[in-house]
């Protein structure tokens, strides 16, 4: 494991230890409105200041972990999931299969994902769930062509004859000869999504598209950032940091990743 | 009293430095080409042919490559001369052909336009003019349609073409020494006879010296006036072309006429 | 071009108004009694649904989206005012991408591993980890509030009318100064980076000694002979970045307040005037599609060996 793993997982570990640890963590209740105090920069009492409501920051921020982390990794496994399904499909039975998919694939890629995103919001309710689910939903391509690719690569190698030899069923051969070999690049692309899904769930909720207030989420704090500029510091500088350090977490993690499988 | 050689090449070494290792490509190389003279140097892949020709114009790599001695064309040294120096002499007086001619021609540009450039910059001609003559030294080479191979661009032509393509830039300023590096070894055998043919043709046209890098020793007993044998960095023989075939001394050339033998007899073609 | 249009119908296909029916199907506790009698009214949803999609696919070719829910205006007045300036801002983005990244990326390859080099690298990943909309606020909150020296919404000032064009030009330019450039930032790493490794593999090419070897001067060989190979894929991955910045637009356009398609969109949303959205979600992708088209028959045309494969 080098450097730029553990750097990587150090920052996310933080971040998930915080989410798991938050009732405890918190030294205020997310939601508790204290109307005495709004917009208070940051002091001994609220390390990072109150927001429009007297909400205490740090405690927000914490809670906030929650819902990015539990989006990013349920929406990322999601799409795994559905890519390596579809991937694994047309790799191994290629042509007609192959072709269908990825048509589809293509299609699907012609549209910019936010646009598609927001109008499946549109149609649907903002719930938390169903943005993991519609994040999951538009993002299986790429863990498809991963996977495609490889079982094609492999498809014709003797191993492939000897696992049939030996009276292996197709199933058997694809989980447990052919995906084993894809898990790095689907490590790499997971951990590269989960980053991605994380933004897109801040910047659905900073749209007020994404998860409502008063769950707090760091992109919903940041939609109250816009109100409050040049007011508050605090509220922009706070949530903002922490998307980014997810965000850099899980990059450096990926990477890491990369370069060990060289 | 004799007369000086037009390229006289004493104690040549080039040493490749990377972190950590150093690779000694050629060591103490020393030999002489006259005017009008071929010289073939002869010997396997990694033997440092190549690598001493490219050394002679300054080509390798300055920040790998290390290399110290003596290169004498004309009388001035070119052994650490600067770049912009070197680069009077370079398509003017000495000009390369290389191995694979679609690789070494850009493939974005025309044949045409490749050759013109070198026209346009050594001989400060006009673009009309320098295409015209693009075109004349394409037909010189014995291409059959000049215009439309002019016009070209490298993946549009054979291997042949486009290594005639290649002699007519080189040719293009009439340099006095054109540098050969195994023009003709991915060329199927038809194909190398009728370039070897082109060159000795266009040498006696032109009036130019010829070092020619082959493991071919066929075409050293073609055309060769003398031959020099690399071994793993060393020249470890250098004749007259005549006394190397009758009484090779060195084990390495013994081994490379056995070769030779084997494969049979050049093709007259 | 059969490709094209098989994709064309495939894309329309999924945008079917078959989320309606899963709309009313749901229960939408939103939808007030008269919105649910319109919208059977409008999708005809007492015919089949075969008969509703081909209806649809009829009025939608000729550009036919029908009547916003909002303002009862036609769609496609409305997205047709907004879309220039949309269209405009992202053509700037590409063009400030390649401007500032074919320099820098040339820059990085003629001296790898060099201060540049590095610190290029590192600051990729900062780059791209930082939300764009964040980025764009802080930037706001420093350049618009504090220092004061550019304005923070919209794209021109109340006094443009009474400007003359130098000053309409530099006041347009004021607007769009930090939205151009936030949304252009991740682009211009992304790019610097290919043009660097699109460069060096150039240089390390045979033809490359070949040109050093006639005698021509380095500008010539570096910008005549490995920058016209390099920089011929860059045309392809720029067209893949569009979707991209496509998408960013609605993010942009709300936080600078520029009344463009990404905004229109995004109000449509908001307002769940689904007419609206789904004219803009085909007309958005279209023209996305075929700026894929585009790059890749402009590659087609670029690289000569391409030229002759049909």
């Amino acid at each position: 494991m080098n450097k730029t793993t553990l750097a990587g997982i150090s920052i996310v570990g933080i971040m998930a230890l915080a989410a798991l640890a938050a009732p405890w963590l918190s030294p205020c209740q997310p939601a508790q409105i204290d109307a005495g105090n709004i917009l208070c920069s940051p002091s001994a009492g609220h390390l990072l200041g109150t927001d429009s409501l007297g909400r205490d920051v740090l405690s927000r921020l914490i809670y906030g972990s929650r819902i990015s982390l539990s989006v990013g990794i349920i929406a990322v496994g999601i799409s795994t999931i559905l890519g390596v399904f579809f991937g694994a499909l047309a790799g191994f039975y290629g042509k007609a299969v192959d072709a269908l998919i990825m048509r589809v694939v293509d299609v699907m890629l012609c549209f910019p994902t936010f646009f598609l995103i927001l109008a499946a919001v549109a149609f649907l309710d903002s719930s938390i769930f169903n943005i993991m689910v519609i994040i999951g939903l538009t993002n299986w391509m790429g863990p498809a062509r991963l996977v495609r690719a490889e079982i094609m690569a492999l498809k014709e190698r003797e191993f492939v004859e000897a696992a049939r030899a030996c009276g292996a069923g197709n199933l058997r051969i694809i989980v447990r000869h052919m995906l084993p070999n894809a898990c790095g690049p689907l490590l790499v692309n997971a951990t590269l999504s989960v980053a991605g899904a994380i933004l897109l769930e801040s910047g659905l909720s900073f749209l007020g598209l994404g998860v409502q207030p008063p769950v707090p989420s760091w992109g919903n704090m940041l939609t109250e950032a816009k109100a409050t500029l040049g007011v508050a510091w605090w509220i922009t500088v706070f949530p903002g940091s922490a998307i980014f350090l997810a965000i850099l977490g899980f990059n450096f993690i990926a990477e890491g990743i990369r370069k060990d499988l060289g | 009293m004799k007369e000086e050689p037009l390229l006289l090449v004493k104690g040549l070494n080039v040493v490749f430095r990377y972190p950590g290792k150093e690779i000694t490509a050629a060591r103490g190389v020393s030999f002489a080409v006259g005017r009008n003279e071929t010289l073939v140097m002869a010997g396997e892949s990694g033997s440092g042919k190549s690598v001493t020709a490219l050394s002679v114009c300054g080509l390798l790599p300055e920040e790998s490559a290390s290399v110290s001695g003596s290169a004498r064309f004309e009388g001035e040294e070119l052994i650490g001369m600067p770049q912009k120096q070197l680069r009077s002499f370079r398509g003017r007086r000495i000009a390369y052909i290389f191995q694979e001619p679609a690789s070494y021609l850009n493939p974005v540009y025309t044949i045409g336009e490749q050759i013109a450039e070198v026209i346009r910059l050594h001989r400060g001609a006009v673009r009309a003019a320098a295409w015209r003559e693009a075109e004349h030294l394409l037909e010189l080479s014995g291409i059959s349609c000049p215009q439309r191979a002019a016009r070209s661009y490298p993946h549009q032509l054979s291997g042949g073409m486009n290594q005639r393509a290649a002699i007519s830039m080189a040719l293009a300023c009439r340099p006095e020494l054109l540098i050969a590096d195994e023009p003709t070894t991915s060329l199927d055998m038809t194909t190398e006879a009728e370039i070897v043919k082109l060159l000795t043709r266009l040498k006696k046209e032109l009036g130019f010296s010829l070092l020619f890098i082959t493991h071919n020793l066929a075409i050293a007993e073609r055309i060769a006036d003398k031959v020099a044998v690399m071994f793993r960095g060393e020249l470890v023989e250098y004749r007259v072309k005549e006394e190397l075939f009758a009484s090779p001394a060195h084990a390495h050339t013994k081994e490379l006429l056995a070769a030779y033998e084997k494969v049979g007899r050049f093709l007259e073609v | 071009m059969l490709f094209g249009i098989s994709l064309l119908s495939f894309a329309v296909i999924n945008l079917a108004p078959g989320k309606p029916v899963a709309l009313e199907n749901s229960l939408n506790p939103r939808i007030s009694a008269q919105t649910l009698e319109r919208l059977q009214k409008l999708y005809e949803l007492d015919k089949p649904l075969h008969e509703r999609y081909w209806n649809w696919l009829k009025r939608a070719t000729v550009l036919d989206f029908g009547r916003s829910f909002g303002d009862n205006r036609p769609v496609m007045e409305k997205i047709g005012e907004r879309l220039p300036v949309t269209v405009a801002i992202n053509l700037l983005s590409l063009f400030l991408i390649l401007a500032a990244a074919i320099p820098l990326g040339v820059r990085c390859a003629l001296r790898p591993d060099g201060l540049l080099d590095k610190s290029l690298t590192a600051a990729m990943f900062f780059i791209f980890a930082v939300p764009t909309f964040w980025l764009a606020l802080l930037l706001m909150n420093l350049f618009g509030i504090t220092l004061r020296w550019l304005p923070v919404s919209g794209i021109t000032s109340l006094d443009y009318e009474y400007l003359n064009p130098v000053g309409k030009a530099a006041d347009l330019f004021r607007h769009l100064f930090l939205p151009v450039t936030v949304s252009s930032l991740g682009g211009i790493a992304a790019m610097a980076r290919y043009m660097r490794s699109s460069m060096i593999d150039a240089l390390a090419q045979p033809y490359i000694r070949m040109a050093r070897a006639k005698g021509l001067t380095e500008g010539s060989v570096l910008y005549k002979h490995a920058f016209r190979n390099a920089v011929m894929p860059l045309v392809t991955i720029l067209g893949l970045s569009i979707p991209g910045l496509v998408g960013g637009s609605v993010i942009f356009e709300s936080i600078f307040s520029i009344p463009g398609a990404g905004r229109l969109f995004y109000e449509a949303v908001m307002m769940r005037d689904y007419p609206l959205i789904m004219a803009e979600v085909v007309i958005v992708s279209l023209l996305t599609m075929s700026a894929n088209l585009l790059a890749d028959l402009s590659y087609a045309w670029i690289d000569p060996r391409l030229r002759d494969k049909r």
